[in-house]
């Protein structure tokens, strides 16, 4: 790996950027780790394909080291974090409970159903949907976690282009 | 969640001006590449707003980009590295 490059990446040590940067190269290294103990490369013609499988893995784990770089003290991050565990967990659990999910999610429909005060912003709605945890905020802490989330995906975007490059030589 | 969601209402209600949507949406304007350059009072809130959605889902797209260009570089690099080890075996 080129240090000159590496030593770009990380130059501020607590930024967000440099945490991201630390906990997803972490990740990924992981993930690579764990791809070379499967025997996966003499049998990969009769195992259809594990890329879903790794882009999942990649994307999960991009999304979590960012929200673990930004801490809880955002509520985005937060909303992100919960999302990500809860996912796993309903993973984990999708053999043995499935009636309990259904239930949850009559649960979950009747929720939601309630919460549209602003008016004149049509498009604060759609925002609500794309920023993590969006749709329980008020419009003035939607407006800037939305600006904070808009700034760590800059940081993310430049950080997997950057580990791309490094990886691709 | 419903007790932050509650939380985050109260604090909300207590007073939201204009001043402060305005300052939070030029804020948001600053950082769309797209309308950094114009000045805040010629363009609507509303159109900062949707070229935020826009922002955001193409950054999103990015991040999924680079997801499976990294899960690829992960497959290649070791299919190659298989190959090789299989070509040092065969000779």
């Amino acid at each position: 790996m080129n240090p000159k490059t590496y030593h770009h990446i990380s130059s501020n040590p607590s930024s967000v950027k440099s945490r991201f940067t630390r906990g997803f190269l972490r990740a990924f290294k992981k993930i690579k780790r764990q791809q070379r103990l499967l025997p996966t490369s003499s049998s990969s013609s009769s195992n259809p394909s594990p890329r879903p499988y790794l882009y999942g893995r990649v994307k999960i784990a991009a999304d979590k080291s960012l929200a673990l770089a930004v801490g809880s003290r955002r509520a985005w991050s937060r909303a992100l974090l919960w999302k990500i565990h809860y996912k796993a967990w309903r993973q984990r659990s999708r053999f043995n409970n499935k009636k309990k999910r259904l239930k949850e999610n009559k649960k979950n429909k009747k929720k939601k159903k309630n919460d549209d005060e602003e008016v004149g912003f049509r498009h604060a709605k759609e925002l609500r949907k794309l920023v993590p945890g969006g749709k329980a905020m008020d419009l003035c802490s939607l407006l800037d976690e939305t600006a904070h989330y808009i700034k760590c995906l800059i940081t993310q975007v430049q950080v997997m282009k950057s580990i791309d490059q490094i990886y691709s030589f | 969640m419903s007790s932050r969601r509650s939380r985050s209402r109260q604090s909300g209600t207590s007073r939201i001006t204009d001043d402060q949507i305005n300052d939070l949406v030029s804020k948001l304007q600053q950082l769309l590449p797209e309308l950094r350059n114009s000045r805040s009072d010629k363009v609507s809130a509303a159109k900062v707003l949707q070229e935020t959605c826009s922002y955001i889902r193409n950054l999103h797209r990015e991040v999924d980009d680079l997801s499976e260009r990294l899960s690829e570089l992960l497959e290649t690099t070791d299919a190659a590295q298989a190959a090789i080890i299989r070509n040092l075996l065969m000779q």
